[in-house]
């Protein structure tokens, strides 16, 4: 006497739902481009029609012809000088999110370690370690990136340690107890449940941290560097008086940013796409 | 310990569960003997805090008792941990987002070592059972909450353990969806023939599934009653409007709430009855019925 089960559930194809999410998307982000757009034409004719004396804003179409301008090369070399910062971050990136993870994974699987090290590293990530970049670029030599990569690393680090530590950690406890009950090694348990789980606080702290790594680079280009680096550009430029090269300069280090953020943005939607930040449609 | 069909499948002697946080103790369970019976299925009923949670995990040796032995197919339980004769679902599904609800189900296969093609046809199977099979390639968070806790029972049951422990499975399922969970957990008890430990707080449940009925009571936990439930199999909508079925469901609610009354003598001031039951099937209590109940009841 099998009690036959109606089916729930059932959801529209993803034809039927393509056109909806886009109507919804754009209607969703309209808002933010008309804000932006007009700021950027208040800007161009603010500063156009009204001189501000001794006030140094250049105008949109000034910035865009400087970064033209200074594109390729000549004093101010923005493309190499971008090029350069990137992979100083990005180097940076790296080497703090592995660092990171590593002794994440040690602090989930030794309890003393984490009694050690979490109250420790928690308390470091309320310091403001860039004050540490000029001893950065004293101990590994200032025109060298790897100066500006351990400034980097070591702002990553922290975010990274703290939450990968928390994902490894926080797992429901029904689910260790289900592991138990099926006798798992502890490396089981890592490999299936605490690992996937602490996937979206990954890329919650890589997000973090591609913020901080340009933030760390460009910092401690200020307190020297080659001078095709970006911080270098801004400092030398604004000295200058070249203040439209500086913000040339200022606007790449931020497209550069948001490229990086994009690009985790996209692996994150690669690798869990299960997660519940992830699921499109609905609320 | 030879394994003759009159053997137990769990035997619990003299076991105490005794928590303790900091100079606070408290004891969980007291003196609980119990044997079950291979094929049986058994409910454990009690208010909240009478330890019949921590009853289940110390057969599943998810936690260790304090005193006495628990033996699972005549060896110690953590031995039958590490043999895998335990299949476990818990209140929430526990499923893992990750996976889809075929992988979900063949997660303990892949830990036991199942070859991919074995993996693939034991998941099919279960996955028929529970008659889920239009969903294999869904995850977890599109389905009910009536079918992700039917893909936690067909996990449980994918490595074909002996004795399946489930704990307030359905407890929070709307009562509809309850209903109709309870006449499909017996139907894969009556085609698999394992053995079932069900904890529950809701009265008709426990006497629609069960064989017997382990009535407990908190302060300190322990067994009050064991009640016979000797209605006729396969059990359907119709064993809910029979006479003796609600006779065993007023059997089963005044044992729980003299097992209440004993513990309020015991020195537990304002003990309340906290059965917890919303069931809303009050038959005509018969003193003959609950009096027979009580007698075929065992222990008291």
């Amino acid at each position: 006497m099998s009690g036959t089960l109606a089916v729930e559930g059932g959801q529209p194809t993803a034809a039927q739902r393509l056109p909806v999410r886009w109507i919804r998307r754009v209607a969703f982000y309209l808002p933010a481009i008309v804000v932006f757009v007009v700021t950027i034409a208040a800007w161009e004719i603010l500063v156009n029609n009204i001189k501000i004396r001794g006030f140094p804003l250049p105008a949109p179409s000034q910035i865009i012809d400087a970064l033209g301008e200074n594109w390729g090369a000549g004093r101010w070399p923005l493309q190499t000088s971008a090029t350069a910062t990137l992979i100083e971050a990005f180097g940076g990136l790296a080497i703090g999110t592995t660092a990171g993870v590593i002794v994440a994974l040690l602090t989930a699987r030794f309890v003393t370690a984490r009694e050690l090290l979490l109250p420790l590293a928690i308390g470091a990530s309320a310091v403001p370690i860039i004050a540490f970049a000029p001893l950065m670029n004293n101990w590994f030599g200032v025109l060298n990136p790897l100066s500006k990569m351990m400034i980097v690393a070591v702002l990553v680090f922290f975010p990274v340690l703290v939450n990968v530590t928390r994902g490894l950690t926080q797992v429901e406890p029904a689910a260790l107890e289900l592991m138990r009950s099926y006798a798992a090694s502890d490396w089981a348990v890592l490999r299936l449940v605490r690992i996937p789980n602490a996937l979206p606080y990954f890329f919650t702290a890589l997000k973090v941290g591609t913020t901080l790594s340009l933030i760390g680079a460009i910092v401690g280009e200020y307190f020297g560097g080659t001078s095709s680096v970006l911080g270098q550009v801004i400092v030398a430029s604004a000295g200058a008086l070249r203040f439209d090269v500086t913000w040339a300069a200022i606007i790449l280090a931020a497209a550069t940013g948001i490229a990086m953020y994009l690009a985790i943005v996209v692996v994150e939607r690669l690798v869990i796409p299960w997660h519940a930040s992830m699921r499109g449609g609905g609320t | 310990m030879t394994e003759t069909a009159a053997a137990p499948v769990v035997r619990i002697q003299g076991v105490d569960k005794v928590f303790t946080s900091g100079t606070a103790t408290t004891t969980a369970l007291k003196g609980i003997d119990l044997e079950i019976r291979r094929g049986e299925f058994i409910s454990l009923i009690g208010p909240s805090g009478c330890g019949k949670s921590t009853l289940l995990r110390v057969i599943g040796d998810l936690v260790a008792p304090t005193a006495g032995t628990v033996e699972v197919n005549g060896k110690p339980a953590v031995r039958a941990r590490l043999d895998r004769d335990y299949g476990m679902v818990f209140q929430a599904p526990v499923l893992f987002d990750w996976r889809s609800v075929e992988d979900n189900v063949k997660l303990p296969l892949e830990l036991m070592g199942y070859d991919s093609a074995r993996r693939s046809a034991r998941a099919k199977e279960m996955l028929d059972l529970v008659e889920l099979s239009d969903f294999v390639k869904h995850h977890p968070y599109q389905l009910s909450g009536g079918m992700q806790q039917r893909v936690a029972i067909a996990r449980a049951l994918a490595f074909e353990p002996s004795i399946l422990l489930m704990d307030e499975p359905f407890g929070a399922l709307d009562e509809m969806t309850r209903e109709r969970m309870n006449q499909e957990v017996l139907r894969i008890w009556e085609q698999t023939g394992i053995t079932v430990v069900f904890v529950t707080h809701s009265i008709p449940e426990a006497v629609f599934l069960s064989s017997r009925v382990v009535v407990m009571s908190a302060r300190p936990g322990r067994i009050t009653d064991v009640i016979e439930i000797e209605l006729p199999r396969p059990r359907g909508v119709e064993t809910r409007e029979e006479r003796r079925y609600f006779e065993l469901v007023t059997a089963v609610r005044e044992a729980l709430r003299r097992g209440d009354a004993d513990g309020a003598d015991g020195g537990a001031a304002g003990a309340t009855s906290g059965t917890g039951a919303s069931d809303g099937t009050d038959g005509g209590p018969s003193q003959a019925a609950l009096d027979r109940a009580r007698a075929e009841g065992g222990i008291g």
